[in-house]
């Protein structure tokens, strides 16, 4: 009899703890990761079974590899019996150490092949690594639970050919945990905390700066978190954030995240974000931002990531630093079907004082913003300029 | 029970709806607040009471695709900035009677603009074809 888990949601913390690292030591161990996959959720199962009742093990991550393991035999040996084959991997655990901190990063690589999709990764991360059931990330990607269990299952077999014994690229794996962050908080899950919990598990195995450096990007976006709506759901620009409501504890443990990062001295494109998330972060007021400095990290987040995209949030910057004319001409040079380029066009012509120009620029942003909250904002902005103009 | 699609569109032909029509954009920025406040309730509403099934909005530009023979890239046209009747978004209800549907559909259109008026917007309201009854005889 071990220690207690008293109540279901420890539990459940502690399960989706070992999820990964009992999958990543079967998959080490030879293990067809579809395979693999089934056979740690049925320990799960048995886990959830058992342990509320009987105690949960002194071993809880040994308790669940044995458990799966055994599982992953019988399915090999029936498998194998099928096909007349020999069993050409022994899963028993062995005793000692694990070698925990590769196959963190060994599964991660593995649901963030290159071979998948965005959305195929990202869903085999989630449910892999992150152990969140089917139901929850359908759920939070509001699509039918059947087609989120298919889309998981050929990212599975996608990845099932592959070989699984040196990780990938570190770049791959922290896209899509970028982009789950970014897909914020739509069902009962939020992404963005569950992103944040993955990026951690990695850091904590890593000495990648960039592990680190995309660990206090999600911080300091998240620290916002509370300012950033209305109560109604609205959006809140930067500028007028309420910034009593910024998470102020969270910022700090992001400032220390990046600055021993920074020490490593391998810039990267996340470290570079972060310190641009920090500079907006460190002002108490949006008039005391230290727009140069922001200014200095666009140019080098240019330099190490060059993309259209860094190239208008860089024109933002000039805007402040220069003014918003010299803002303007750098968008004359990005592509016209740029996201979210008329929105900044319009932000920079009113603050040149042509506001009829603007309030068109906030309509045409308006009609091709990508969700509500961004459209109804821009409406609003359209609105304000035009009765203004009215007034 | 029967579902019903309420249509609500981002202009409409009809000679009243053309009247009374002013851009959002043209509205003070609390009616475009209110209007949206408005419509979020009215979803609220349809929830609990359990008739609420889905609602979805859809972006102004679109374009129109077909196929165009094997081994060729899709044929693609428009947007059609003229097109009457473009489709804002829609709702899905699951209700008791078609009367009942038009009440749901009348509640949706009376949602505030400009100075506050409702709009009186027509929402097209379009009956899903159901199941087969267990019981035909």
């Amino acid at each position: 009899m071990g220690r207690e888990v008293g109540d279901a949601p420890a539990l459940e913390d502690l399960l989706r703890t070992l999820t990964p690292q009992v999958l990543g030591i079967l998959v080490r161990r030879g293990g067809d990761f579809a395979a693999a996959e089934d056979a740690v959720q049925e320990a799960l199962l048995e886990a959830w079974r058992h342990w509320p009742e009987d105690g949960t093990p002194a071993e809880p991550r040994g308790w669940l590899v044995k458990v799966a393991g055994r599982k992953l035999i019988d399915e090999v040996r029936s498998t194998t019996a099928r096909e007349r084959r020999e069993l050409k991997v022994h899963l028993e655990p062995e005793p000692g150490p694990t070698e925990q901190d590769d196959d963190a990063l060994l599964l991660l690589s593995r649901c963030c092949h290159p071979a998948l999709t965005s959305a195929s990764a990202i869903a085999l991360t989630l449910r892999a690594v992150g152990g969140l059931t089917t139901a929850q990330i359908a759920e939070a990607f509001l699509v039918p639970e059947a087609t989120m269990g298919q889309r998981i299952s050929r990212a599975k077999k996608t990845v099932s050919g592959q070989s699984f014994d040196t990780p990938g690229e570190v770049g791959a794996v922290l896209r899509v945990l970028y982009l789950i962050f970014n897909e914020g908080f739509t069902g009962s899950v939020d992404l963005a905390e569950e992103a944040i919990r993955l990026t951690r598990q990695l850091a904590a195995t890593s000495d990648d700066p960039e592990v680190a450096g995309l660990l206090a990007l999600m911080l300091l976006h998240h620290a916002r978190r509370r300012a950033r709506r209305t109560a109604s759901g609205g959006v809140v620009p930067l500028a007028e954030q309420d910034r009593s409501l910024w998470d102020t504890t969270m910022i700090a443990e992001a400032v220390d995240i990046l600055q021993d990062a920074l020490s490593r001295d391998r810039l990267g494109e996340y470290q570079a974000q972060a310190a641009i998330a920090a500079l907006h972060d460190d002002a108490a007021r949006a008039e005391e931002t230290d727009w140069t400095q922001i200014l200095e990290w666009y140019d080098e987040l240019l330099r190490l990531a060059p993309s259209p995209l860094v190239a208008l949030n860089r024109a933002v910057a000039v805007g402040e630093v220069d003014g918003p004319l010299a803002a303007l001409r750098i968008l004359d040079g990005l592509p016209a079907d740029l996201p979210r380029r008329d929105a900044v066009a319009a932000w920079l012509h009113e603050r040149a004082g042509d506001l009829a120009v603007a309030a068109r620029l906030y309509a045409v942003a308006a009609g091709r913003a990508t969700n509500t909250a961004e459209r109804d904002h821009l409406t609003r902005q359209a609105a304000r300029l035009n009765a203004a103009a009215a007034r | 029970m029967a579902k019903y699609l309420l249509l609500k569109h981002y202009r409409s032909d009809h000679a009243i709806a053309q009247d009374d029509m002013v851009p959002m954009d043209q509205w003070s920025p609390d009616d475009v607040t209110a209007h949206i406040a408005f419509m979020e309730q009215v979803a609220d509403e349809l929830r609990e009471r359990g008739e609420f099934v889905d609602a979805q909005a859809l972006a102004p530009e679109g374009t129109f695709v077909r196929y165009d023979g094997e081994g060729r890239p899709p044929v693609t046209d428009g947007p059609f900035a003229e097109t009457k009747d473009l489709i804002a978004g829609w709702m899905v209800i699951d209700v008791d009677s078609q009367e009942r549907a038009y009440e749901a559909a009348a509640r949706l259109s009376s949602a505030p603009g400009k100075d506050g008026k409702p709009i009186h917007e027509w929402i097209e309201v379009r009956p899903f074809y159901g199941e087969t009854p267990t019981v035909t005889e």
